[in-house]
């Protein structure tokens, strides 16, 4: 290598950030990205969390109060399309670009302009999706699921740009994943083999995996709706040979493993915090990774349980019932590991602990009313019930969410060099679990009586548990308040927090001091 | 890895941004364009937006590309950043592979299952009440509703034109790969010759397509609104086209960066992604021909 580029290289090793606006624009840096994606995705919680609120406002007692029925369905529509895509997948990428490359001492991500790029096509794609409110017809309304019929031929205009929103998510994931896998597949420092890896790190690798081989299947099926909608095709109208159903097949072969993706990362958050608090190492690394494993390759397979009820035939029905129950056993082994490494550990009972803690006992009880939804028999009982709503809200709130909460608080103090309160962090705690699980449990008993899901009015009988749940969502949302100001706080006045930051936290990004600087492993770290 | 090469990150750049923006314009110019013309509303503005669109990101294309392109001739990459884009590519191509996968999908779910049922078969058979007298034969020449898919008179045969193009997406595959053995011999002549025989295959390959396309739409009535078999027909080889067509592309601009020198026997990562690209399309191809065409 020449005099002049070395001379260029250490130049740029040790410039800090641009400063202005331009920071953020242009930005190569994977902290500076992280941040961006870390707080794009807290707002879009705030957007979704608006309209879920607004569902709650309206269902908190029997009647039509506050809107009419088309715009319930846009609230609940807009509401699960933001939460998924908008808070939680980026949240993930947020602390994937933070701690990927801490965590495997190396410079930055593989390809870091092309990260700068999978971050900015958000922003624009959600501006996009929301401006659809605003549009004649409405926006769209007919589920997160977006069921054909429903979203080509009874829908409103707006699913138009609904598609090519969801295009551009698709290629801001589809470039963050490809990031993510090349980073860990190639940037590894020295001696870091694949299993000394942190387990966030694992987890991260096996999603990127299933988001590069899922999401180009959902941009096949929104192009297959926009050929129906506006090129006369008929993939999914029976009229001409398609079926509604193969809809469902398409989308669900995407959505399935789509689930994965919002909850294998928080499975990794939570494997990094629970040693640490329980001073102990991990219970059964090597079985984490295989579970996960295992678990990412089955959820290719078990697609059709979300159709039980649409009429697919009886074989199917039954290979997809003994292929869903299949993966509870590794889940299993997950949990068993979580709740080992806690057993006759030191433990104490820090923020990030408590919400790891809560996320295995919730996100357990969200798994057993999975596999009750698993049994085909049953399932027509409660499918599109409320029963199903509870469910996937225990494995998206305490799950994934819960997982993002108590890796910022893990993590922050790393990333901004202060400490946060922690009596107002385990307010924060308390008050979201309370609230939550408020929220979300009577959902279960509104279910197996009979509710079904998405409906802005409901018979008498309904009315008590519907307003409970009312008042615990208000209370866990206007919680998040406390959250946001938890971490302007932090970042603003906290105390100094120290490199280790914690008294056993094991792991390279713990090496390096608090608050991180901007560059880190510019030369890479030997790993033992 | 013993000695550790100090990997290169890249200062800020205006590039992302500037695609960010070209990307937003074209899919709003895109959608709005469908939706004024699908409401037979004026679509003037709509293309404005679009075609702006797809000029930033052709200019974004020539300048991102353009700085990689500067960066790998100052020698500012190393082994390992050539392992970044080895997997990039492998990954970008393994996620195309899977938007195929739901186009084929899409295509086996109608064949093995949905016509069928609609004929009557099997343990969905009940929605044969719905068509009665509709009878599942593929290609589906006889739609159950024709008056709202009209069927096509006749489908294309395999064992003429499709045939050809195999031969000629076949060949290129095996000229691009003397091209690059070629290339890795420092032999530039017949590198260029070979490559340039790659690019011209791929053209003729298209020709022949738009031929095949204007022949199903005047001859055979066989049009996107023509039913199942017409939509899975066009989508499955329209997007195969595309994608020829960008593969080309990449050739073309490779061919003009070996005409001006660039590359050497070691380093052409850019001439070998092209090339993995352009086996993709026509791996794609022979599934294509097989179970669209043929069967």
């Amino acid at each position: 290598m020449s005099a002049v580029v070395e001379n260029e290289l250490k130049e740029d090793n040790h410039h800090g950030p641009a400063a202005g606006i331009g920071r953020w624009l242009f930005t190569t840096n994977h902290k500076d990205i992280g941040s961006m994606y870390l707080w794009f995705s807290f707002a879009m919680f705030l957007v979704g969390g608006c309209m879920a609120l607004t569902i709650r406002a309206e269902l908190f007692q029997p009647g039509l109060q506050m809107m009419e029925p088309g715009f319930f369905n846009q609230m609940t529509t807009m509401h699960g399309l933001i939460m998924v895509f908008g808070a939680v997948m980026p949240a993930f990428v947020g602390l994937a670009n933070w701690l990927i490359p801490m965590m495997i001492g190396a410079p930055d991500m593989a390809l870091p302009r092309m990260n700068n790029w999978s971050f900015w096509i958000l922003p624009f794609a959600f501006t996009m999706l929301l401006s659809t409110l605003f549009m004649e017809g409405g926006a769209p309304n007919f589920g997160w699921t977006f069921y054909a019929p429903l979203s080509t031929t009874y829908a409103p205009p707006s699913v138009t740009f609904f598609i090519f929103g969801v295009h551009m998510m698709g290629v801001s994931s589809i470039m963050g994943a490809i990031n993510v896998i090349a980073t860990i597949l190639n940037m590894r420092a020295p001696g870091m083999s694949y299993m000394k890896m942190p387990l966030f790190v694992w987890t991260w690798l096996i999603t990127a995996f299933l988001l590069i081989a899922v999401m180009p299947v959902l941009a096949g099926v929104v192009t297959m709706m926009l050929m129906d909608i506006h090129f006369g095709t008929s993939f999914f109208n029976a009229a001409g040979g398609g079926d509604p159903v193969l809809f469902q097949h398409v989308f669900w072969f995407f959505g399935h493993p789509e689930v994965y993706i919002m909850i294998l990362p928080a499975f990794g958050v939570v494997s990094q915090i629970i040693p640490t608090f329980s001073r102990k190492k991990l219970f059964g690394y090597h079985s984490m990774v295989w579970a996960t494993s295992s678990i990412a390759l089955l959820s290719f397979l078990v697609w059709a349980h979300h159709m039980f009820t649409v009429g697919i035939p009886l074989m199917g029905e039954l290979f997809f019932m003994y292929a869903t129950m299949l993966i509870a056993v590794p889940t299993g082994v997950k949990v068993f590991n979580w709740v080992a490494t806690m057993f006759k550990g030191s433990i104490t009972f820090e923020t990030p602990m408590l919400f790891s803690i809560a996320f295995v006992i919730l996100f357990s009880i969200g798994g057993f009313s999975g596999l009750m939804l698993a049994i085909a028999p049953s399932d027509f009982q409660y499918h599109d019930t409320y029963f199903v709503v509870a469910h996937f809200h225990y494995v998206l709130v305490p799950g994934a969410i819960f997982g993002i909460f108590a890796a910022v608080y893990y993590w922050l103090p790393k990333w901004c060099g202060n400490m946060y309160s922690e009596t107002l962090g385990k307010a924060h705690f308390w008050l979201s679990f309370v609230g939550m699980n408020l929220a979300f449990f009577p959902m279960h008993f509104l279910g197996l009586a009979g509710m079904p899901r998405r409906i802005p009015d409901y018979a008498l009988q309904f009315a008590d548990f519907n307003w409970i749940s009312s008042i615990g969502a208000f209370m866990f949302g206007f919680t998040q308040l406390l959250f946001l100001y938890i971490v302007i706080h932090t970042i603003r006045s906290g105390k100094k927090a120290t490199a280790a930051v914690w008294e056993s936290a094991e792991g390279l990004e713990w090496t390096i001091p608090s608050p991180a600087p901007y560059h880190t492993f510019t030369t890479p770290p030997e790993v033992k | 890895m013993t000695t550790p090469e100090s990997y290169y990150v890249p200062a800020q750049s205006k590039w992302p941004i500037i695609a960010t923006i070209g990307l937003a314009l074209t899919m709003f110019g895109a959608a709005s364009i469908m939706n004024n013309s699908t409401a037979g509303s004026d679509t003037d503005g709509s293309w404005l937006i679009f075609l702006t669109g797809a000029t930033v990101m052709a200019y974004m294309l020539f300048g991102w590309f353009g700085n990689v392109v500067q960066e790998s001739r100052s020698g500012m990459y190393s082994h390992q950043m050539d392992r970044s884009f080895r997997w990039g590519m492998g990954w970008f191509i393994f996620s195309e592979v899977m938007f195929f996968a739901a186009f084929f999908g899409a295509l086996f779910y109608a064949r093995v299952f949905s016509v069928p049922w609609l004929a009557g078969e099997g343990d969905k058979g009940a929605s044969a009440m719905l068509w009665p007298g509709f009878e599942a034969v593929w290609p589906l020449l006889q739609n159950p509703d024709t008056e709202l898919f009209p069927s096509p008179s006749g489908t294309i045969d395999p064992w003429h034109l499709p045939f050809i193009n195999t031969l000629l997406l076949v060949s290129s595959s095996v000229t691009i790969t003397i091209a690059h053995k070629a290339l890795k011999n420092n032999n530039r002549t017949q590198l260029k010759l070979w490559l340039a025989a790659t690019i011209l295959l791929g053209a003729v390959f298209l020709f022949f397509q738009i031929e095949e396309y204007v022949e199903a739409y005047t001859t055979l009535d066989l049009t996107l609104r023509s039913g199942i078999y017409g939509s899975t027909f066009f989508m499955l080889t329209g997007f195969h086209g595309v994608h020829v067509t960008l593969g080309a592309l990449m050739l073309t601009i490779m061919f003009v960066r070996i005409m001006k020198g660039d590359f050497d026997k070691d380093n052409h990562f850019g001439f070998e992604a092209a090339s993995w690209y352009w086996h993709f399309v026509d791996v794609v191809w022979l599934g294509l021909f097989i179970f669209v065409y043929v069967i």
